[in-house]
């Protein structure tokens, strides 16, 4: 390994970067202090930037109520996948640069005063790809959904499944739209929540599967890449493809919800879609009650026809 | 790796060590006995199960099956004739199938959209199974797409929403279910119509994650590196046993199916009869858990100790030290927590 002292050019090359940003869609120069304090939405024109999975975390959930699970869940590499970079290296790079271990964090938390089961998904780290990490922790908060009898909510910011897995990335379609089935037919509500942007075997396994699906505004949400339809297909593609108003006008988003309105959606939707046989359950703990999870989950364990 | 595919290919590892060589030129003309090199090999896998006169699931079928009634439309927009799906009766046994269809020819192909189906077939397939549940048919797929359509009208009539919907129906359905991946098996297109309790592949077929040129060009930026992605992808059915993605494989036979169609249909059959006459023996509770589980359990991961609250998002100085003697991480300028949250370029990964 050769010893050399790091330079300090890439720190200094990305200097004015780190302080202001170009807005994509109004081309305001936006100070980067001031758009993190405005939730990363553009002052000017409302155009909502990406958000990191803690960030997300923070802005949906009431004040310290958030308990991760599963963060020691880390990627392998099944296939010994190099392309410019062995896979591992990239992994470890990702981790370096968000401070995360995979693309998507999950745990258990409360929307205003109603526990929930959240799973997150972080598009800074390898564009938010699937792998069998991120399959698996949206399958185990399916599962604790279920389990503890509270409604599951997923944040999908996600390119699509994670091609240095190859198929065992593909299979984690199945992985979590078996799981969901199952929530699906214990009656748990499933609220999805598309960000920009969901594509590619994200949208097509769980994003798209929400008992409501809620878009932020002008996210991108899509199967194929637009470069691969273009590519694929000589034919020009329509104004606003893709985009949530696309995808709420041909009637797959229930609702496009600025950011700073998705918690009292959620929490409203919430109110409606209760969990059958837990009750009237004013204020959920946010913390888990495992008795009386159980004591639910035996009363409502055979609630076998789909809701 | 070079030994990993002579290995499977059941010859010496005579080749390895020239995995990077450029073996453009010859791919094509190299014979199935010759000293193949590995991404050679695997891209004549990928040829062959794009081959033209490759027997198509309707081929298949009027070889194996004594009775084939095909069923048309999904009762909500139309008839997708890049999938088809019926009724079928192999040696006397009344099954369900679905299976996407290329063309024999360039006509053909247009009419059947090269194979790949839009939102509609998918759910007259999805229509034809769940009546298959009803009348206590077993269903037998055959998985042979480039890749659901991708273009505008796809995406309007809800194309994930499909794949995800079928995905989910074949996870849950209460009747066996036996997938073959008779040429190409891509990506969502494929696995939409490719859960079951057992997945065949034939010899030469294949199956990945993304093609091998949209992968390329991706990772390589470029698709002429297609066959080194396809290598690094481990998409012949071989590498697809060894991940568990696949069970078994039914030889093809001389140089490949196309060579002799009649003599494919005759030892799928076989295949398809030994595994029907085997998932008939389970009961429907048994049959439907161990589907679950074996899509459940897919994916290899890691656990590491961790503490139970996500760690402080400023980075200690122990990380800043280890970042200082890490080469590999230099150039990214040691970003300090929350700059490295810019719009990125597009999302590197996608199906």
């Amino acid at each position: 390994m050769p010893i050399k002292l790091p330079s300090f050019r890439a720190r200094r090359d990305s200097y004015p970067p780190d302080l202001w940003t170009k807005c994509p869609q109004c081309g305001d120069m936006l100070f980067n202090k001031q758009l993190e304090k405005a939730d990363r939405i553009c002052p000017t024109c409302g155009h909502h930037f990406r958000l990191s999975a803690e960030a997300r975390l923070e802005m949906l959930l009431d004040k310290d109520t958030f308990r991760e699970r599963d963060a020691g869940l880390q990627s392998v590499d099944p296939l010994g996948f190099v392309d410019q970079k062995p896979y591992p290296e990239r992994v470890a790079t990702a981790q370096a640069q968000t401070g995360l271990r995979d693309a998507a964090v999950r745990g258990t938390g409360a929307i205003e005063g109603q526990a929930v089961s959240i799973c997150v998904m972080d598009f800074g780290f390898m564009g938010g790809s699937m792998g069998a990490v991120v399959g698996e922790k949206v399958a185990r908060a399916a599962e604790d959904a279920t389990e503890e009898r509270i409604p599951l909510v997923v944040v999908s910011a996600s390119g699509g499944a994670r091609m240095q897995e190859g198929t065992l990335a593909l299979m984690q379609l199945a992985k979590t739209v078996a799981v969901l089935e199952r929530v699906r037919a214990a009656r748990v509500p499933f609220i999805s929540i598309m960000s920009d942007p969901t594509t590619g075997g994200v949208f097509a396994s769980y994003a798209v599967l929400g008992d409501v699906n809620l878009a932020e505004p002008n996210a991108l949400i899509g199967f194929a890449g637009a470069r691969v339809a273009a590519g694929t297909i000589a034919q020009e593609l329509p104004e606003g493809f893709q985009r949530s108003e696309f995808l709420f006008e041909h009637g797959f988003v229930d609702r496009v919800v600025q950011r700073r309105e998705l918690r009292g959606e959620i929490a409203a939707l919430l109110r409606f879609m209760r969990v059958p046989s837990v009750g009237l359950q004013q204020a959920a703990p946010a913390s888990f009650n495992p008795i009386g999870a159980f004591l639910s989950s035996v009363a409502g364990g055979n609630g076998g026809d789909r809701g | 790796m070079a030994t990993v595919v002579d290995r499977l290919l059941g010859r010496p590892a005579e080749t390895a060590g020239d995995g990077k060589g450029d073996g453009k030129g010859k791919r094509d003309d190299r014979s199935r006995t010759g000293a193949l090199d590995p991404k050679d090999a695997v891209w004549r896998r990928v040829q062959l199960a794009r081959n033209l006169a490759r027997p198509r699931t309707l081929d298949l079928l009027a070889e194996m099956a004594d009775e084939v009634i095909e069923l048309h439309g999904d009762r909500g927009f139309g008839d997708d004739p890049a999938i088809v799906a019926g009724f079928a009766r192999i040696d006397g046994r009344r099954i369900a199938f679905v299976g996407q269809q290329k063309g024999a020819d360039t006509d053909e192909n247009i009419r059947r959209n090269f194979g790949m189906p839009h939102p509609e077939g998918y759910r007259k397939s999805m229509r034809v199974m769940e009546m298959a549940e009803r009348f206590g048919l077993p269903i037998v797929t055959f998985v042979d797409v480039p890749g659901a359509h991708p273009g505008p009208e796809s995406e309007e009539r809800g194309i994930a929403e499909a794949i995800a919907r079928s995905i989910g129906l074949m996870s849950r359905l209460r009747t066996p279910i036996v997938a073959i991946i008779t040429g190409e098996g891509g990506s969502g297109g494929a696995l939409a119509i490719a859960v079951g309790d057992v997945v065949l592949a034939l010899e030469n077929a294949v199956y990945s994650v993304i093609s091998p040129e949209g992968c390329a060009s991706i990772l390589w930026r470029t698709a002429d590196e297609a066959p080194t992605a396809a290598l690094a992808m481990k998409m012949s059915a071989q590498d697809q046993v060894e991940l568990g993605v696949i069970e078994r494989i039914v030889p093809e036979p001389g140089e490949g199916a196309h060579a002799d169609p009649r003599e494919t249909a005759k030892r799928l059959r076989t295949a398809i009869i030994a595994e029907l006459d085997r998932l008939a023996e389970l009961p429907l509770d048994e049959l439907v858990e161990a589907r679950y589980r074996r899509y459940r359990a897919l994916g290899p991961y890691t656990e590491v100790a961790t503490p139970e609250v996500a760690p402080p998002p400023s980075r200690g100085i122990a990380d800043r030290l280890r970042d200082l003697l890490d080469p590999t991480r230099w150039s990214m300028g040691m970003p300090l927590p929350g700059s490295s949250r810019r719009d990125e370029p597009p999302a590197h990964e996608e199906v």
